[in-house]
């Protein structure tokens, strides 16, 4: 993987980085389970605004990947930076562990994840689910989060819902409230951990429709998706794990039009 | 004045307690294997009245637990204590018997825990029972079982494979109801201790060997509940 | 039935209820905070300490409660020089502390392995879900894992103080003269076990009865989430009409 293929993907997407750092960068990030060899050593880059669609078979390491990026599995090696800031991480005896846990805690606040499974916590409404870290990692007055809580909340459709739990919520409310939650933190990346994947078909669209419109305003994100619609319209560039490398990458127009990749070809005409 | 050692005290030459001591172990098991086999025939009834059809049996043994667990078992030993004497002395007066006849405190005992620990075990097999798969019954009676038959070769013993980890339960919880005899004056593990501790001034001593020997009689019915349970478990899919 | 005696009977016994809440609630609240510090050994990952909290446990729960009582109450009196030595000895003189220091140890034992349950019932996800808002430690801990913990094991600690009530009446063997020991000494004065037993059971029954409730009522107020959304969602606009 040489550098050259990022700056050439950025300079084909034609927009001028508002700075020179990255949002996101990852240099060789390997990590193992026990025997297995997850992550192979990955490397990305991902500059302001940037969409990034992430693609791969089940156990291509593709969840694993956005999960090293906030911490919530540590690498065994390689590096990972967020606006530059390198995450430090020292060798104990159960393996690799992050150096300084507060720095941790003000990195996963400017980087903001979205599950699978939408994990809201369910003995708070709505609207205590979507200014708890706001209000208590990022120690903003209670009053301007909620009044900002409630404008996300009405922005991805869900405001009549927010004194309600999460629990007498539809999947596809529920998501449209997770994403509010890492919206409400103001976050620098939105990392979306296989957002539609636990939705039932009918519910897929809505969630796709708020993604969509953050994509518009211009987020960065890193999007660990199987929706190739999504893929191919809204991401600006496509990344193709398979066994833990990166087999594939480009623009959309690129990978989807012309795949180097056979491994690709065949996993795009499997998820048709 | 000479301290006796600690090791000297409850031995077996002729300062220690030893031998008392083992006697009233022996005591302990008694009363509480018979409190709990007691227990478990009137648990066996109040369960099967309580999955009875009949409203009056199913209040009456909702009614009975509901009591049992909501008062201290101490008052439960206190009334059979003092009521069972009570009664027999109005019985023996009947026949010219004159003054107080005391019931045995092991019966008494024995009794107390029977209906106190009865509460726990049908709530045990009751819930046993219900594991019990219909079908089996259902089986049971299409190859022409009568109840009888069908409770004793079938649901009887499927019962007691499910309820033996809750019966291990109630069986440490009558162990340790057992030392609550001991205000009877039966001479039980915890009696002996005191009346030891009493004679000799080392209360300590004694009361820390009693617990160390009620942690013994636990650990190893832990022991044989869990062998019993692997044992009964054959042929039954792990569920893991 | 003679309902004279009773209404005696329950007038008597009725003197002994603010020792049985007494005895009850102050073990039941320091129990409560050493449980916690029981759990939390216990789930720690620190082999020494977990080790201190499983015996701690697997020796309270395997003796009965009365030898501990005594333990405490008469067997400590054979080190009374070095107990008044240390200034101990007011409190070890006292049966009332002997038995709310032995209550204390007794439902520590039991409910930290309630705790530990209702802390490893906390789903993963909820607690992946705050360490990536970056919460950690004791924010993480107070604001989302303590508060479905205790949710969780709320019915189980409630079964918890119900024992603990019933339990206060061990008091009464070291001459505290709660419910249960105003109704031996009452019993061994007028021989009428039955009625006695009756008004004492019946005193314990409602004890019990009001507290179920009103544990019942803490975890509906605690778990709107599990129960049915509101029909119609309150305007709140309204009110500042």
């Amino acid at each position: 993987m040489s550098n050259a293929a990022f700056s050439s993907v950025s300079v084909s997407q034609g927009v001028s980085p508002v700075s020179s750092t990255p949002a996101v960068s990852v240099q060789d990030l390997r990590k193992s389970f026990g025997a297995l060899e997850v992550l192979k050593g990955v490397s990305l880059e991902a500059r302001e605004g940037d969409v990034i669609s992430i693609l791969g078979a089940s156990g291509s390491g593709k969840s694993t990947m956005l999960r090293c990026i906030n911490m919530l599995e540590v690498p065994d090696s390689g590096e990972i930076k967020i606006s530059g800031e390198a995450i430090r991480l020292k060798p104990t005896r159960r393996g690799m562990e992050p150096a300084d846990q507060s720095q941790v805690d003000r990195i996963r606040s400017r980087v903001a994840m979205v599950f699978q499974s939408f994990n809201l916590w369910s003995h708070m409404t709505i609207l205590e689910n979507v200014i708890e870290a706001p209000v208590h990692v990022q120690k903003r007055p209670k009053s301007e989060c909620i009044a900002e809580a409630e404008a996300l909340l009405e922005k991805v459709g869900i405001f009549d819902k927010r004194n309600q739990y999460p629990s007498h919520l539809s999947g596809g409310q529920q998501q449209r409230a997770a994403i509010a939650r890492a919206l409400a933190m103001r976050p620098q990346v939105m990392l979306f951990d296989e957002p539609t994947s636990a939705l039932d078909p009918e519910l897929v669209g809505e969630v796709l429709r708020v993604m969509r419109s953050l994509a518009e305003e211009g987020r960065t994100m890193l999007v660990v998706t199987h929706e190739m619609g999504f893929a191919r319209d809204v991401s600006n560039r496509v990344i193709f794990l398979h066994q833990g490398m990166v087999e594939e990458q480009g623009t959309p127009a690129e990978v989807f039009g012309a795949p180097k990749s056979e491994r690709f070809k065949q996993f795009i005409s499997s998820h048709r | 004045m000479q301290q006796v050692s600690y090791f000297e005290l409850i031995g077996f030459g002729p300062n220690g307690w030893g031998w008392s001591l083992l006697i009233a172990t022996g005591m302990t098991l008694a009363v509480a294997l018979c409190g709990f086999l007691a227990g478990s025939v009137v648990g066996t009834l109040v369960a099967w009245a309580k999955l009875s059809r009949n409203v009056a049996a199913r209040s009456l043994a909702d009614g009975y637990t509901t009591i049992l667990r909501g008062i201290p078992d101490l008052l439960v030993i206190y009334l059979f204590y003092f009521g069972g004497s009570a009664a027999l002395s109005a019985i023996g007066s009947l026949f010219g018997a004159e003054g107080f006849i005391g019931v045995p405190a092991f019966v008494t005992g024995a009794l107390a825990i029977g209906i106190v620990s009865g509460a726990y075990q049908a709530e045990v097999f009751r819930g046993a029972y219900q594991v019990v798969g219909r079908g089996e019954i259902e089986a049971a009676r299409s190859v022409g079982m009568h109840r009888w038959l069908m409770f004793r070769r079938i649901i009887a013993p499927q019962v007691l494979r499910y309820a033996i980890p809750g019966l291990g339960n109630t069986w440490q919880l009558v162990l340790k109801e057992s030392a609550l005899i001991s205000v009877t004056g039966l001479v039980e593990l915890l009696r002996q201790s005191h009346i030891a501790a009493g004679s000799t001034r080392r209360p300590f001593d004694f009361y820390i060997t009693a617990a160390v020997l009620y942690l013994a009689i636990t650990w190893v019915s832990t022991y044989l509940f869990q062998r019993a349970e692997t044992h009964s478990m054959r042929g039954m899919r792990r569920a893991s | 039935m003679d309902f004279a005696f009773m209404r005696d009977t329950f007038l008597q016994l009725m003197t002994g209820v603010p020792l049985t809440l007494n005895l009850a609630f102050t073990s039941v609240a320091f129990g409560a905070v050493f449980a916690m510090l029981l759990a939390l050994m216990r789930m720690s990952n620190v082999r020494v300490l977990d080790g201190i909290a499983r015996t701690y446990v697997f020796v309270f729960r395997g003796t009965p409660l009365l030898v501990q009582i005594f333990l405490i109450y008469y067997g400590l009196g054979q080190f009374r020089p070095v107990l008044q030595e240390w200034g101990l000895w007011s409190f070890f003189r006292e049966p009332y502390w002997c038995a709310v220091l032995a209550l204390t140890l007794n439902t520590a034992a039991y409910a930290s392995e309630i705790f530990r349950g209702g802390l490893q019932a906390v789903p993963h996800q909820q607690v992946e879900a705050a360490r990536a808002c970056g919460m950690s430690g004791f924010l993480l801990f107070r604001r989302i894992i303590f508060p479905i913990a205790l949710r969780q094991a709320l019915p189980a600690y409630g079964s918890e103080i119900i024992l603990m009530v019933k339990a206060t009446s061990l008091a009464s063997i070291i001459t505290m003269m709660e419910i249960t020991g105003l109704a031996a000494k009452l019993i061994s004065q007028t021989f009428r076990a039955v009625e006695v037993f009756i008004v004492a059971g019946a005193i314990y029954l409602v004890l019990n009865f009001v507290i179920t409730r009103i544990i019942m009522a803490v975890e509906w107020w605690l778990s709107p989430h599990l129960r049915r959304p509101p029909a119609i969602e309150p305007k709140l606009e309204a009110a500042h009409v």
